[in-house]
């Protein structure tokens, strides 16, 4: 393998770990809070990724308006979501809200193959993203190089949202012990609803960016990336920022290098992300980056 | 006066028995093959339901790796009980591994087969995933479920891979999958009823207090989950044995998700519950065909969507748990005491009631 190609597989391998790290930081960031695998948080892509669809296909908009107002709209579907099927259980057993959770997704799942029929269809891809750049011998699809600096700009946002601003100290406090920070004044309900409406616009970007890369979309697209992106998170350590983001990257580039290197074992490139999360919970539960957690009585 | 009673209930039970084969005699011979399969499924279902029920409902474990022990079970009844002639049919692409080309089991002999297998393979998975708990518990079972799938699509010579395999004995009598679920119902109650049935329970409803009390959390909970995944490996083998073609994306999250629903539906720790709902899904599944069918309401004419049904009984999980979280059932079974009781209530109200009214406990 010439140094070129695998610079080739790097760019395509940090291309899709920043998708991986953007729809990761919505698992983490719910988990933390809820304590929730969150199963329709994957499905909120699909959402993204036909609301942009039919902006700008139906609705003949251009891409800079359409691709916004599908974040929005992922947005509101996410926020919905807790409100209607988590908020209501939020004191019942764990198990109960996750079952709700497992509901959720079908319903958005099927609901799609109802409204959108399940042939899948092709993703518009605007001239900007898909243009060919020439790096000497490399060449790299404009969106490769997109996809980086995209999930950068939008990590520094989010690292400033939850860092700098109250309603992040709230979401952090509220992460840390949920009763002591209602205590506090901290209002709950507004709190995960900001965590939501966060977790779920930061699945649209990535949705949409995830259409352009592979632009054939259909209503169980998010399943697989869905399930994958809640490995990185677990591999990162969830409840962490930090960790998601790194378990993004980790669980990305790693799935290209494994098919890169050994290329008789592409067959089985989607139960890698499986193993390694079995891995890492047996070896290392709480993540690469993970605070030791102890059960309490 | 309790003599009296236990007689009772042990002609009742038998009268009910003889009740549901004859019912089952019944079926059997006015219904037509369409409506036979579709109770045969009820049956299957209910198998399937019992297993996982075992597992979620009883020792609070929450696996998400029902489909796949189904497959396991569905291809190992499969493999062992289709003729030669049958397999070389299908192994076109790669030829079948030596030993099990010639093999040909009567289907008496595949079934525990295939639940010993699933059961063993239950095992062999539940010494990583029950040090987990919870949720990391659900992910790591549906990753086992879904890794599963990847090698049974991957490893050709023995599984036909994705080409799936065809021509499995087909068996549509209704004696053969409703006597397996009754053994299963009996069986899982006699588990759910012993001290190893208390001790599940225990772990269920406060694992810490339960290993406080001396019970061994990891003996029980590797009891569970592979008595769980015996069970779902005869559901799937008789699946198999039901529709004679299965191949591995039979067997997604999707089937998962169908039994889940039906313990939900009937009350986790509930074995009364999954019976009732695992019929009622069952028979749901095909009624609801309708609205995936074109409607015509006269003034109104809606086209057909195919899909409709599911966004119903995701929609209907949802409500369940989101208004009635116990179920049709709860954690409560059926029992003769209450139909006494509320006979004897009837003929003598003056008189001090039955204390025990209810149909709380076991029968």
């Amino acid at each position: 393998m010439t140094f070129d190609i695998f610079l080739q597989h790097l760019s395509n391998g940090i291309s899709l770990g920043s998708l991986y790290a953007l729809i990761a930081i919505g698992y983490t960031m719910v988990y933390g809070i809820l304590r929730l695998i969150n199963f329709a948080h994957g499905d909120l892509i699909m959402v993204a990724a036909y609301s942009a669809f039919y902006g700008v296909i139906l609705f003949r908009m251009p891409w800079w308006l359409a691709f916004p107002l599908a974040i929005i709209i992922t947005t509101l579907t996410g926020v919905t979501i807790e409100k209607v099927a988590y908020k209501p259980i939020r004191s019942s057993p764990r198990i109960s809200i996750l079952i709700s959770a497992i509901a959720v997704s079908f319903f958005l799942e099927n609901l799609a193959i109802v409204v959108f029929s399940g042939r899948p269809k092709a993703f518009p891809q605007p001239e900007i993203f898909s243009k060919m750049i020439e790096f000497g011998e490399v060449y790299i699809m404009s969106l490769s190089f997109f996809i980086p600096v995209v999930t950068i700009v939008v990590l520094a946002a989010l690292n400033y949202l939850v860092n700098k601003t109250t309603t992040g100290i709230a979401m952090r406090a509220v992460a840390r012990d949920y009763e002591t920070s209602s205590l506090m004044g901290v209002e709950i309900n507004r709190i995960v609803s900001y965590t939501f409406a966060l977790g779920s616009a930061l699945a649209a970007v990535g949705g949409i960016m995830w259409s352009m890369k592979f632009p054939q979309i259909q209503p169980l697209m998010g399943i697989f990336p869905g399930l994958k992106c809640f490995i990185a998170a677990v591999v990162g350590g969830i409840g962490s920022i930090t960790g998601a983001t790194i378990g993004g990257f980790f669980l990305g580039i790693m799935e290209i290098m494994l098919v890169a290197f050994l290329p008789e074992l592409t067959g089985y490139r989607d139960a890698f992300a499986f193993v390694l999360l079995i891995l890492i919970l047996i070896f290392r539960p709480t993540g690469i980056i993970g605070e030791k957690l102890t059960e309490k009585v | 006066m309790a003599e009296n009673n236990s007689n009772l209930k042990f002609f009742l039970t038998v009268g009910a028995l003889l009740l549901a084969g004859a019912a089952v005699f019944t079926a059997q011979n006015i219904f037509d093959d369409y409506k036979i399969r579709i109770l045969n499924l009820a049956a299957v279902y209910v198998i399937l339901g019992l297993g996982l029920n075992v597992i979620n409902g009883f020792t609070g474990l929450f696996s998400l790796g029902h489909a796949g022990f189904m497959m396991i079970g569905a291809y190992t009844a499969a493999l062992l009980s289709m003729p030669p002639a049958a397999k070389a049919m299908n192994f076109y692409m790669k030829p079948l591994i030596a030993p099990l080309t010639d093999v040909h089991l009567p289907i008496g002999l595949a079934l525990p087969a295939a639940g010993l297998v699933a059961a063993f393979f239950g095992l062999l998975i539940a010494a990583p995933v029950l040090r987990l708990k919870g949720d990391y518990l659900a992910i790591a079972s549906l990753g086992f479920a879904e890794i599963m799938r990847v090698l049974f699509t991957m490893a050709q010579s023995i599984t036909n891979g994705a080409l799936g395999l065809k021509g499995i004995p087909s068996i549509n009598s209704m004696y053969f999958y409703w006597t397996t679920a009754l053994v299963t119902l009996i069986l899982v109650k006699q588990l759910v009823n012993s001290s190893y049935g208390r001790a599940l329970k225990a772990i269920r409803d406060d694992e810490i207090a339960a290993e406080a009390m001396g019970i061994n959390l990891f003996y029980h909970k590797v009891l569970s989950f592979s008595t769980g995944a015996f069970f779902a490996g005869i559901g799937g083998a008789l699946l198999g044995f039901l529709v004679t073609t299965i191949d591995p994306n039979m067997f997604t999250f999707l089937q998962t998700f169908n039994i889940l629903m039906i313990i939900v539906l009937g009350g986790l720790g509930s074995l009364t519950g999954t019976v009732i709902s695992a019929i009622i899904v069952a028979v749901m599944m095909e009624v609801l065909r309708i609205v995936d069918a074109p409607i015509n309401l006269g003034f109104i004419s809606l086209p057909g969507v195919a899909g409709m049904r599911m966004v119903i009984f995701s929609l209907l999980l949802l409500l369940v748990i989101l208004f009635y979280q116990h179920g049709i059932m709860g954690t409560r079974e059926f029992n003769w005491n209450w139909i006494i009781n509320k006979i004897k209530h009837n003929g003598d109200i003056g008189k001090k009631g039955g204390k025990s009214h209810g149909a709380v406990g076991n029968g």
